[in-house]
C-alpha cells in the first residue's frame, strides 16, 4: 500500500511503523521540515534534548533497557558531529540507535555551505552502517533498512543522512514489510554438530566456567531465561562482563561476581584455573583477559557470538559457534537434555570447594569508617534501600562506575546501563533519562562521579522539561578519581590536572536548574539522606561527599595476569609499593 | 577510563611472532556510494596493510563491483582482515584467493621508455621477450603495455631502468579463481 508523501513525512511514518515512541532530538535548519511534520503529529513523542551527545546516549539508555531500537534526529554540520562520541559508544557497545540528520539541500553538497560537513565521511567509522539519501525514490527503503540493519546481528547504530531537499520532494512511502536486505543476513542458529560437540566438552569438563557477556542482554530476555536454565542444568560457575552484569542474577547460587580488572578474586582465579571456558555473547576485552599470554593457559576455550570477528580476535578459541546467543543456548539445553548429560558431580565439587575458598577472601572487602563516607558503603546503602524497588541503574565512567558494578547487584537483564567499550564519561545522565522514558513509572538512579557528570550536566534540563523524576547519586571524591588512583599507582602520586578544582555546589546547581539538591557527608546520616532522595517526586542531585583516596580494588594491575591480583589490604596506604608492582611494560597499557 | 596517554597497546594482535604473509582477498561488494571508502577505512582504521587494490564495476544490473585487496600479515590477521570485511553490510562475499592456491592473479602496466640506438634495440627484445606490446612509439620513446603476474611486471620495470625507464602506470592486480565454479 504505497502512499504519496514529502520525504521528512515519511522520516515519521517510518518511526511510526517501527513501533517508535519516544525520539531524542534537536533542531536546526537542515531538519525543519521533519520538525515541522512532528507539530502536527503525536504518535511520536519528541524529547528535545540540550546538547546532541545527550540524544545519542538517552537513546541508548532507552534501547538498552526496553530492547528496542533507539532514535534520535539532528540537523547537520555540528548538530551530526556532536553526536559522534554517542554513536561510537553504541557501536563499541552494540547498542541499536538509527540516527537520523539533516543534510544541506543535495545541490550544495561540497560547497562548504553552512553547518555543512561530511556526515556519512565523519561517521563512518563509528556506525555499523551509515546512509546519504540523495534521491526521494531512495529514502523509504533507507529508512526501513537503517531499523533492520541496527537491530539485526550485533546490533549497532546506523546514520541516516538526509539532504533538506529531499525532505521536501515527493514520493512514494509503503510500510516495512519482511524488509530483505540485499547483503546483510546475520546468522542465528549454530552448527548442530558443533553444538553438540560443546556439550560434550561441557559434560566432561572438572572445572568449568561460563563467562558471559553484554551478547546475552542484546539477544533479549529469552537469551537471559535459557541461560539460567543452562547454568541450572549444569551447575557451572559464572561470571560476567561488565556489559552483561544481570544476564545471570547476582543473587543466583553459581555466580561469581564481575569478571576483569575490577572483577572478583574468585572470578579471576576461576578464569585463569580453569579446563573449560565458554563465552557467551563475549569478546575478550583487554579489561577482561588482563596480560594475553598469561590468560587462562590450561584452558579449553568455547565462544559463542553471532559476529565472526569477535571469534580469535585476541584470544585463540578451542571451538567456535557463531551464532544468536539465545538460539545457541536453546539448542544447548535441548542437547544437554535430550542426551541426558550430567557433568561429573565429584571434581565439580572439588572445583565449588577451591572457589568458596577464593571467595572466602572476600575481595570486595573495605575498611569502613564512622567519619567519611566510603563510596563503596555509599553504593551499598543504595542498593539496600533500593533493591526492592523496580530500579534501573546507569553510570557514568571511572571508580563510581566500578564500585557501581561490583556492590550494586543485578538480577535481570536491561537494569544496568553503563558506557562499557568507550567509556564515556557524561554518559549516565543522559542515558537515565532514556531509561526513565521508557519505563515511566521505574525508579531510575544514575550513579555518577563530581567530573563525569559535569560532561553532560545541561541535561538536568531535560529532565526537568519533561518531569523525568531521575536521581543522580554522585560519589564526590574531588578528584577524577580512576585517573587519580592510576596517578598514584604508576606516576608517584603526581596528580597532573586530576583534582576537580572549582566544584560548583552541586545543591545550589540542583536549585538552579529546578531539582532538587541534597548533600551528605556523614555515615550516619546517609540512610536518612537517600530515603529523602527517593521520596522527592522529581529530579534530584545527590552530592555524596566520600573518602578522597580511596582506591578501587581488587585491580588487576596494567599488564599482569589473572592470578596476580591487588587486594585492599594488601595495598593500604602503600603508594609507592604498589607503583612498584607494575613494570615499565605495565606502564604503557591504558 | 582517561588515562593521560595511550601508546599502542602490546594487547594488540599484532604482537604475533607469526610469520607474515601476503594473500589476495577477493571482495564482492553492492556497488553503492562510500563502499570502497569502507573497506579502505576498515583497512587503515584497524592497522591493516594494502599492497595492492583493484575495484571496478563487474555486473551493472546488479550494481555488483569487485575488489580486489592484496594485503599481508599473520595468518591469524588475515583471517581477521577476511571475517571484519563480511561484517560490512554492503559485502556480499569475501574470498582469499591465496588460501586455496587456486587464485589466478594479472596486473597490467603501461611502461614508458625514452632511448636512442643501442637502448632502443635492448628496450624492444626485452619486450618481445616479455611479450609486451608497444602502444605508443616516437623517434626517442616508447610505451610498452604488458600484462602479467606482478613479480613478472617487476621484472620488467627493473630491467628497463638502466635503459632509459622513465615512468610506469599499473592497474593493481585482478584475481579470479581457476576452474568452472565462480568464487
Amino acid at each position: 500500500m504505497s502512499k504519496e508523501m514529502t520525504g521528512a513525512e515519511m522520516v515519521v511514518e517510518a518511526l511510526k511503523d517501527h513501533g517508535v515512541d519516544v525520539l531524542f532530538g534537536y533542531p536546526g535548519g537542515a531538519v525543519l521540515p521533519i520538525y515541522d511534520v512532528l507539530f502536527q503529529q503525536e504518535s511520536v513523542r519528541h524529547i528535545l534534548v540540550r546538547h546532541e551527545q545527550g540524544a545519542a546516549h538517552a537513546a541508548e539508555g532507552y534501547a538498552r533497557s526496553s530492547g528496542k531500537v533507539g532514535t534520535l534526529l539532528v540537523t547537520s554540520g555540528p548538530g551530526a558531529t556532536n553526536t559522534v562520541t554517542g554513536l561510537t559508544d553504541a557501536l563499541m557497545d552494540s547498542i541499536p540507535l538509527v540516527c537520523i540528520t539533516g543534510q544541506v539541500p543535495t545541490h550544495l553538497i561540497g560547497s562548504d555551505a553552512f553547518q555543512e560537513c561530511d556526515t556519512v565521511g565523519i561517521t563512518r567509522h563509528c556506525t555499523k552502517h551509515n546512509y546519504l539519501v540523495k534521491s526521494i525514490d531512495d529514502l523509504c527503503r533507507v529508512l526501513h533498512e537503517a531499523f533492520y540493519v541496527a537491530s539485526n546481528g550485533r546490533p549497532g547504530p546506523v546514520v541516516v543522512d538526509i539532504p533538506k531537499d529531499v525532505q521536501f520532494a515527493r514520493g512514494l512511502y509503503s510500510p516495512p514489510h519482511n524488509v530483505h536486505h540485499k547483503t546483510y543476513h546475520p546468522q542465528l542458529d549454530g552448527d548442530v554438530s558443533l553444538i553438540r560437540e560443546a556439550v560434550a566438552m561441557m559434560a566432561a569438563a572438572k572445572r568449568p566456567v561460563f563467562y558471559t557477556g553484554g551478547g546475552v542482554i542484546n539477544s533479549g530476555p529469552v537469551a537471559a531465561a535459557t541461560l539460567r536454565e543452562l547454568v541450572a542444568l549444569t551447575g557451572f560457575p559464572i561470571t560476567s562482563t561488565l556489559m552483561g552484569l544481570g544476564a545471570y542474577p547476582a543473587s543466583g547460587a553459581n555466580w561469581l561476581g564481575m569478571l576483569g580488572m575490577h572483577g572478583t578474586f574468585e572470578a579471576n582465579n576461576a578464569m585463569h584455573d580453569c579446563d573449560l571456558m565458554i563465552a557467551v555473547g563475549s569478546r575478550f576485552d583487554d579489561r577482561i583477559t588482563g596480560r594475553l599470554d598469561a590468560f587462562s593457559p590450561g584452558s579449553k576455550k568455547i565462544h559463542i557470538d553471532i559476529d565472526r570477528s569477535s571469534i580469535n580476535k585476541n584470544v585463540k578459541v578451542d571451538l567456535a559457534i557463531v551464532g544468536d546467543c539465545g538460539h545457541v543456548l536453546e539448542a544447548m539445553v535441548r542437547v544437554w537434555r535430550s542426551e541426558a548429560m550430567h557433568a561429573e558431580k565429584q571434581p565439580l565439587d572439588a572445583w565449588r570447594a577451591q572457589i568458596d575458598h577464593w571467595r572466602a577472601r572476600k575481595s570486595l572487602a573495605y575498611r569502613n569508617s564512622t567519619t567519611t563516607i566510603k563510596p563503596q558503603y555509599a553504593v551499598q546503602r543504595l542498593y539496600e534501600l533500593t533493591k526492592d524497588k523496580d530500579v534501573y541503574i546507569t553510570t557514568e565512567v571511572g571508580q563510581h562506575q566500578m564500585w557501581a558494578a561490583q556492590h550494586y547487584h543485578f538480577d535481570e537483564p536491561n537494569r544496568w546501563m553503563t558506557s562499557g567499550g568507550l567509556g564515556t564519561m557524561g554518559y549516565g545522565l543522559p542515558a537515565a533519562i532514556g531509561a526513565q522514558l521508557a519505563h515511566p513509572k521505574s525508579l531510575v538512579i544514575d550513579i555518577a562521579g563530581e567530573a563525569s557528570i559535569l560532561m553532560c550536566i545541561q541535561e538536568l534540563s531535560t529532565a526537568i522539561q519533561y518531569r523525568l523524576p531521575v536521581k543522580v547519586f554522585i560519589l564526590n571524591n574531588e578528584y577524577m578519581g580512576m585517573v587519580r588512583q592510576w596517578q598514584e599507582l604508576l606516576h608517584g602520586g603526581r596528580y597532573s590536572h586530576s583534582y576537580s578544582e572549582a566544584l560548583p555546589d552541586f545543591v545550589k546547581l540542583a536549585e538552579a536548574f529546578g531539582a532538587k539538591g541534597i548533600r551528605c557527608y556523614d555515615p550516619a546520616d546517609l540512610d536518612r539522606a537517600i530515603g529523602e532522595m527517593l521520596d522527592y517526586d522529581g529530579p534530584v542531585l545527590f552530592d555524596c561527599v566520600v573518602e578522597k583516596g580511596e582506591n578501587c580494588f581488587p585491580m588487576i594491575p596494567s599488564g599482569k595476569a589473572h592470578n596476580d591480583m591487588l587486594l585492599a589490604d594488601l595495598s593500604d596506604d602503600a603508594g609507592v609499593e604498589l607503583g612498584a608492582i607494575i613494570d615499565e611494560k605495565g606502564k604503557m597499557l591504558v | 577510563m582517561n588515562a593521560p596517554t595511550s601508546p599502542p597497546s602490546p594487547y594488540s594482535a599484532s604482537t604475533s611472532d607469526s610469520k607474515i604473509e601476503s594473500h589476495t582477498l577477493s571482495v564482492l561488494v553492492d556497488n553503492e556510494p562510500g563502499v570502497l571508502a569502507r573497506v579502505v577505512g576498515l583497512f587503515s582504521g584497524r592497522g591493516y596493510n594494502i599492497e595492492s587494490l583493484t575495484v571496478a564495476e563487474v555486473a551493472h544490473a546488479e550494481h555488483l563491483s569487485r575488489i580486489t585487496i592484496r594485503t599481508s600479515g599473520a595468518p591469524e590477521t588475515i583471517e581477521q582482515i577476511r571475517h571484519q570485511l563480511e561484517r560490512l553490510v554492503p559485502v556480499r562475499q569475501v574470498t582469499d584467493l591465496t588460501v586455496n592456491g587456486r587464485g589466478l592473479e594479472r596486473e597490467l602496466a603501461m611502461v614508458k621508455v625514452r632511448g636512442r640506438g643501442d637502448n632502443r634495440n635492448d628496450a624492444l627484445q626485452l619486450a618481445e621477450a616479455f611479450r609486451a606490446r608497444i602502444v605508443d612509439a616516437t623517434t626517442e620513446s616508447f610505451i610498452f603495455e604488458l600484462t602479467g603476474k606482478p613479480e613478472k611486471i617487476d621484472e620488467f620495470v627493473d630491467l628497463m631502468r638502466p635503459i632509459g625507464l622513465v615512468e610506469v602506470s599499473r592497474t593493481g592486480v585482478a584475481a579470479i579463481s581457476r576452474g568452472p565454479e565462480p568464487i
